[in-house]
């Protein structure tokens, strides 16, 4: 056993290529490296992680922290009805946001579709018109629209609504790309129009596909639509704000912990559903 | 005696089995029909119930152009109301003055560029402190790995938990924490980015190949070394993929982030829209999308490169 040492430097007298980096790569590697560690002292230098400050921020974090148990319970029915409706509110205004942005995009969709919108021009500006929705983020949005309609949940579900139209638009059309040409060429073939062919080859494919891509982007948008009302676009997220800017940490906390909880539950209901709809096998969803 | 629906003929002169056939057949047809009616009701009932809980009912008064006072729907009241806002923002531009007119319309680049090397400095930091976290955490919560079913869950409930809570809400507990700032920023999207990329770590370990690992145990390593030579190298391409992926994420997140106070291009939009500074918001938004158009590009063709030089990845 004790011969490997001898046997290996035999081998790398024998092909010193395969042993070390060439010295090009070794210096791309150490210049990267480098680079990498100078950028990131010089952020830690810059944010001012230094380590009194960071002491001191999780000593107060700590504290903050250990006022989540025991969790804060209302005693009264106005505090609860006031959180429910605050909940409640996110809920709808995610509700209504994705369902009104599935309306919209249902439609746009076929225009970004390779299989339906044969003018290539139009079809590339449809793309880029449903990236630059998505670009917006949503709490801009939302501030817009706070300025239109005014503070509440109608600011939220338009600003949902309308970045929704983006991303559903993107995700229908590849749905119906990703369809089958068969059924297509059945229809046809038994005299079937444009529109019927839609109808009876290509819906029939693409809307599991739909419906499933619809549920997964109303838990996400429950999951976002919560902040929405830190700028006063409605929802639990006014109360949270309102809760943590008058340091009421032990309230803030249980508001945090009914968000989390009513994620989990539309989570799980909309799971059901899903394996429902599509009957539990699982249909494509990309990204 | 039954007659067979769209047939016309009666049914004792079929055999059983197709008179058996076209009974289920009805059965099940009815029942379809059943579940379709009740949860269309159902959808109904939730949709009006959401839109009269969203305010789109609501009434609002309206002052008209010859003075009179009118109470119309909200939204409809609002629709022109955002055209005019939206038309505010944009910027006059006269082809003769074009450059003192750019010139006027980014007055600020000064501060905005230095805001936006924040931005995506906070980005920057803020995926390295995620990626850190989940790479660590991605172990012990992927079913392959995990050392006890305590473990993996109390580690998977952590990362649910963060990446539930959003980078805002940690930004609002980080900025009383540590102060006004970006290393608030930092760590609230660094926070949440653990748990978004902990979850898709953990799904590229459960799907890697454990017959490495059984090598590298047969041979002697201990569980860490079976993850370092027999995870790591398999998972790698697919952890710098999701990772560029959150880093364009994390871009859009630093930008917003200053909207509570932690550091970024956020701030300067709150500013410009309490100070109704319009066509500064259009700035801010066109320097935001250029910037993240180009980091989307480029993080594209990196992650192309790297999948391509490994054959692998998502």
């Amino acid at each position: 056993m004790n011969k490997t040492p001898l046997s290996l430097d035999a081998a790398r007298d024998l092909v010193p290529g395969a042993f070390g980096m060439p010295l090009q790569a070794k210096l791309v590697r150490i210049a990267a490296w480098s680079v990498f560690a100078a950028l990131t002292g010089w952020c830690l230098w810059a944010f001012d992680f230094s380590p009194g400050r960071i002491l001191e921020g999780l000593t107060r974090f700590g504290n903050v922290l250990s006022f989540m148990f025991p969790p804060h319970i209302w005693t009264t029915w106005q505090d609860w009805s006031e959180i429910l409706k605050g909940l409640g509110e996110t809920v709808a205004m995610a509700f209504m946001g994705t369902i009104l942005g599935a309306i919209i995009a249902f439609p746009l969709a076929f225009l970004g579709a390779k299989n339906i919108m044969p003018f290539s021009w139009l079809r590339l500006s449809a793309r880029r018109g449903f990236d630059a929705l998505r670009a917006v983020e949503q709490i801009i949005l939302a501030l817009i629209f706070i300025r239109a309609f005014g503070l509440g949940p109608l600011a939220g579900i338009l600003a949902i609504a309308v970045s929704e139209i983006g991303t559903f638009s993107k995700l229908f059309s590849e749905a119906i790309e990703n369809t089958s040409k068969k059924p297509v060429d059945g229809v046809k073939a038994s005299g079937g129009g444009n529109l019927q062919t839609i109808r009876f080859a290509i819906l029939p494919q693409a809307l599991p596909v739909i419906l499933s891509i619809i549920l997964y982007n109303f838990e996400s948008n429950t999951r976002s639509g919560t902040i929405l009302g830190i700028v006063g676009a409605g929802g639990i997220g006014f109360l949270l704000a309102d809760r943590i800017s008058a340091y009421k940490w032990p309230e803030a906390w249980t508001i945090i912990f009914l968000i989390i909880l009513t994620v989990y539950v539309i989570d799980g209901f909309s799971g059901f559903l899903r394996k429902r709809i599509i009957g539990g096998q699982e249909n494509g969803r990309q990204g | 005696m039954p007659l067979i629906p769209f047939y016309g003929i009666p049914m004792t002169a079929l055999s059983p089995a197709i008179d058996q056939f076209e009974r289920d057949y009805a059965a099940a047809r009815k029942s379809a029909l059943r579940i379709n009616t009740v949860s269309t009701a159902l959808f109904a009932v939730c949709f009006v119930a959401a839109a009269w809980i969203g305010g789109f009912f609501d009434m609002t008064d309206v002052t008209l152009s010859n003075g009179d006072r009118v109470s119309m729907w909200k939204i409809w009241a609002g629709l022109p109301r955002l055209g005019e806002y939206l038309y505010k923002t944009l910027p006059v531009l006269h082809w003769e003055t074009l450059g003192s007119d750019i010139a006027n319309w980014f007055w600020r680049w000064k501060v905005w560029l230095q805001l936006l090397l924040e931005t995506i400095l906070i980005a920057y930091m803020a995926t390295l402190f995620g990626v850190v976290g989940a790479f660590l955490l991605s172990f012990p919560a992927s079913r392959n790995l995990a050392p006890n079913r305590f473990v993996l869950n109390l580690t998977r409930r952590y990362l649910e938990i963060v990446r539930t809570v959003p980078e805002l809400v940690w930004a609002l507990i980080f900025v009383f924490c540590f102060g006004v700032g970006p290393l608030a920023g930092v760590l609230a999207i660094g926070l949440h980015a653990t748990g978004a990329l902990g979850k898709l770590y953990s799904e590229a370990n459960e799907n890697a190949d454990m017959r490495p690992l059984e090598g590298i145990k047969a041979s002697g390593g201990s569980w860490f070394d079976q993850i370092r030579y027999g995870i790591v190298p398999q998972v790698v391409p697919n952890i710098i993929s999701y990772t560029l992926l959150r880093f364009e994420i994390n871009v859009r997140a630093s930008s917003i982030i200053g909207f509570v106070g932690a550091g970024g291009l956020g701030q300067e939009i709150r500013v410009a829209m309490s100070l109704q500074e319009y066509t500064d918001l259009s700035a801010l938004f066109l320097i935001i999308f250029v910037t993240v158009i180009v980091i989307d590009t480029v993080s594209e063709k990196v992650r192309h490169r790297i999948i391509g030089l490994t054959g692998k990845g998502v």
